[in-house]
């Protein structure tokens, strides 16, 4: 970290009434001096946290030198209910305006902003500071697996185009009904599961197979052929599982339970992936 | 260097939609889908509720009684044949998402299951009326998926991460206005594109940014609006903003009524229920735009909450921590993550939260862009947030945005694909050097060393538009935002970034996008300063009722300059559409 970014952080920091203890961890309710007795309700503590970024943008070669990417860490000061997108919106706005990462919702639903967060991935959006142990600084990289384009931004497409070749649509042949087409509870649940799905592309960048083979299609698209394998109006499964039955298709999965645990939605992937599996084995949904 | 698109019809934005009327376009003419985000990413996917429509799959109903409830909700602003369209429409738009793979919550028999929600009624009021479909809390996020899964099984285009910064009109043949194409900025490289188009949609959204606390994505920043304002265009009730009373607070994420309808209590920071001083009978459970009053009303009066005594608290502690999992999972799992509160125990800070507007680009029922209170602009199309068409008046009801998006996104992609293929129908002359504008802007903040930067002034626009323009409204409130805005719009002059570079400059756009919003807010607070009366999401302190002899009438507000050489808002008005509702007293 520079000089000049602490003196910045020196500048913009506003640390009504602090109370940090000994080891560093907040506490308290900072600027609840300043109000009423009804005000501890709710009350928001601030502290300091360090985030160490990942930083690489292709603009910095010189000299015909390729750029190369490099750490560099920013402090900056965080309310008690701040998530790390919020702390890089924080460096973004105050300290460096370089600092590139995508965003849109800000409450987990959209999609965009995945990374690594101190070695997992995670929606920057959905992880509170304080949640990441901030005593140590906190190390933000973008996922693995896909062309890195700058900073925490990456090259998607790779991603989507094995979304798109799993047939992601419904499949359905002979005449449409007037009505809508019948399906029953147990029918619709059966499926649930993946509808989740935001594409955001935590897991698939987990997944240590999609690290070093990039041609694998990787827990997503997997997961949204799921969703119309186990749709009851879909007539599409046997071309989905014949893609998916490729070299490159669910049998490169090694069940390392990575994309599971990546998932911000909760959806249980390793286990879609294995009922993919299974179909495929008994040819039978 | 500058590259050049031709297409027939070129869409603006990849929300519900803009991809709704992709998927008419791109299969009956050559269409292009400019989004300055990931087609998935819209905030279509952030709506839970539903998309109500007269499926009758669960009770007796039909969209005359959809269209009455509309009428009502919006507080009798609402065009009422555009509201017989959107609620006669509803029922085929609800079908069509089934047919493309929508997974739908079912009956036990099998059809599209349906639920209660606010406003909706049975026979002009006589009792709630189940007809929400949906699919579990998150109806939003599967119309936006299924949607893009049609879009790529239809193989329409996609520009991904360009941002529309421009539009360009000219004159058809025929003499008449007529759009010629869109300026477009790629995010990964910083090149500039022109897209020539016989046809454009607008679809780009909302405008939630101008103000702080907002349910609304960061991405809302009014684009599609503030382009069509900036080429002459009108913007149509633009003062006519929804408040949700509660939103997290500092987040503006959305917690439904239901915490209240299960017992949640409103409390100021001294744990009074004020909501008994503001509405003895019905306390909590009063009207939307009561209950985010009386909030808002309780901050100003410094009885607010927290380090900062801006926000109040949602206490649920007196309720039992199993019927608090059993009928409320998602609230207490935001506000765990969110604000690291347990619900069980602490009370939940919360405040209004701007949620939607319900003015925006005018259209007709073809969504058709309008450039005066009757006048298309040939090719040019709109729909979703962006427009106005107007469907939701001064007041729009829950699952209606999801539903519009689906009927008038179908709309203006058929119209559009219609016109384009018209054998009359020619490209429109696009003037050389139609970018400059564009490249100019760009250039200006790039290249200024030293100045504004962008966040503060945001900030400070967020601010005097949540204390000002916000659920309360005076004379002295409007003037005190006016000048404010004022101040900062000279101060945006010399805004600065810090990012000089090409590629993913997002630094770049997101001064860009400042400009759009600081002129939106002028709009917004220019039309709330001459309506002097209170209607639905509008409500002045100074004149705290509806006014049917003067202001039973939309706000037109036009782009112009001043006596002074000046820019400026000029308002002018234009007639609401009644067709069988004669306006009554809003009661419920």
């Amino acid at each position: 970290m520079s000089s000049t970014d602490s003196e910045a952080v020196e500048a913009a920091a506003d640390r009504n009434d602090e109370q940090v203890d000994g080891d560093g961890r907040p506490h308290g309710r900072a600027g609840e001096s300043a109000s009423a007795d009804g005000g501890q309700l709710g009350a928001i503590p601030r502290f300091d946290v360090t985030l160490r970024i990942r930083r690489y943008s292709a603009e910095d070669a010189e000299d015909g030198k390729p750029a190369e990417a490099r750490w560099q860490e920013f402090t900056v000061t965080v309310n008690g209910t701040d998530r790390v997108l919020d702390a890089l919106h924080k460096i973004k706005w105050e300290q460096d305006g370089s600092l590139t990462f995508r965003r849109s919702c800000a409450h987990g639903v959209c999609g965009s902003d995945a990374m690594r967060i101190n070695g997992v991935n995670r929606l920057a959006c959905k992880v509170l500071v304080k949640d990441v142990n901030p005593d140590k600084p906190i190390t933000v990289e973008p996922i693995k697996g896909l062309p890195v384009e700058k900073d925490l931004v990456v090259d998607m497409e790779p991603f989507f185009q094995s979304y798109r070749e799993v047939m992601p649509f419904l499949i359905t042949s002979g005449h449409e009904p007037t009505r809508e087409r019948k399906q029953s509870q147990e029918e619709r649940a059966r499926f649930d599961d993946t509808t989740k799905c935001i594409l955001c592309a935590a897991c698939t960048s987990s997944c240590p197979v999609f690290w070093t083979d990039g041609q694998y299609f990787g827990p997503a698209a997997i997961v949204n052929a799921h969703r119309f394998i186990f749709d009851s109006r879909d007539e599409g499964a046997d071309v989905r599982l014949e893609v998916l039955n490729d070299r490159e298709g669910v049998w490169r999965c090694r069940t390392t339970f990575n994309c599971s645990e990546a998932c911000p939605r909760g959806i249980q992937v390793t286990k879609a992936i294995h009922e993919v599996k299974r179909a495929l084995l008994t040819r039978s949904v | 260097m500058v590259q050049t698109h031709i297409f027939d019809v070129v869409i603006v934005g990849a929300g519900g939609a803009g991809m709704r009327a992709a998927i008419e376009a791109g299969q009956r003419s050559r269409t292009a889908v400019l989004t300055k985000l990931y087609p998935t990413r819209s905030h279509t996917g952030a709506a839970q509720g539903g998309m109500c429509a007269a499926l009758a799959n669960v009770e007796e109903d039909n969209w005359e009684w959809h269209t009455f409830d509309t009428v009502k909700g919006g507080d009798y602003l609402v065009d009422q044949d555009a509201a017989e369209v959107m609620c006669r429409e509803a029922i085929d738009a609800v079908l069509d998402l089934e047919k493309m793979g929508l997974p739908f919550n079912r009956t036990p028999e099998g059809t599209i299951d349906q639920r209660r929600f606010g406003g909706h009624t049975r026979n002009h009021g006589e009792s709630a009326v189940r007809r929400s479909c949906f699919a579990a809390d998150r109806t939003g996020h599967m119309i936006l998926q299924t949607l893009y899964q049609q879009c790529v099984k239809h193989e329409v285009e996609f520009y991904n991460e360009f941002y529309v910064l421009d539009m360009v009109m000219g004159t058809n043949p025929l003499g008449e206005k007529a759009v010629a194409g869109v300026v477009a900025y790629e995010l990964a490289t910083g090149e500039i594109h022109v897209f020539r188009a016989k046809a454009v949609v607008l679809a780009t959204g909302g405008v939630g940014k101008v103000y702080k606390t907002t349910s609304n994505a960061h991405t809302l920043t009014g684009d599609g609006m503030g382009i069509a304002y900036r080429a002459g265009l009108p913007l149509e009730d633009m003062e006519f903003f929804q408040f949700h009373p509660t939103g997290l607070a500092g987040l503006g994420i959305l917690l439904s009524e239901a915490a209240r309808g299960e017992g949640g209590i409103l409390r100021n920071k001294d744990g009074e229920r004020f909501m008994e001083r503001y509405a003895p009978t019905i306390k909590d459970l009063a009207p939307r735009d009561i209950v985010a009053r009386s909030m808002a009303n309780e901050v100003r009066e410094g009885r607010g909450a927290g380090p900062d005594g801006d926000y109040v608290l949602l206490d649920l502690t007196h309720l039992e921590p199993a019927h608090i999992d059993a009928k409320l999972p998602d609230i207490t799992e935001f506000a765990r993550t969110y604000l690291g509160v347990e619900p069980y125990t602490e009370p939940v800070p919360v405040y209004p939260t701007a949620h939607y507007a319900m003015g925006g680009v005018p259209t007709n029922v073809d969504a058709e862009v309008l450039s005066d209170n009757d006048t298309v602009v040939r090719g040019l199309y709109a729909a979703g947030e962006v427009a106005c068409v107007s469907v939701h008046g001064s007041n729009r009801l829950g699952t209606n945005s999801l539903l519009d998006i689906n009927v008038f996104g179908k709309r203006a992609g058929l119209a559009a694909a219609h016109f384009a293929n018209d054998e009359t129908t020619t490209l429109v002359e696009m003037p050389e050097g139609a970018e400059s504008g564009v490249v100019a802007t760009l250039e200006g903040i790039r290249g200024r060393a030293t100045g504004e930067r962008v966040a503060p002034l945001r900030q400070a626009m967020q601010e005097t538009m949540d204390a000002n323009a916000q659920v309360f409204r005076t004379e002295a409130s409007l003037k005190q935002c006016l000048t404010d805005l004022a101040g900062l719009r000279e101060r945006y002059e010399r805004v600065v970034v810090q990012d000089k570079g090409k590629r993913f400059n997002t630094d770049l756009l997101e001064a860009v996008e400042l400009g759009f919003l600081l002129e939106l807010s002028e709009v917004i607070v220019v039309g709330a300063l001459a309506r002097q009366e209170s209607r639905g999401g509008h409500f002045r302190e100074d004149y705290t009722a509806r006014d049917d002899v003067n202001f039973m009438r939309h706000t037109m507000a036009y782009k112009a300059v001043d006596d002074e050489g000046r820019e400026a808002v000029r308002l002018d008005y234009k007639p609401v559409v009644q067709t069988r509702y004669q306006p009554m007293e809003r009661k419920y």
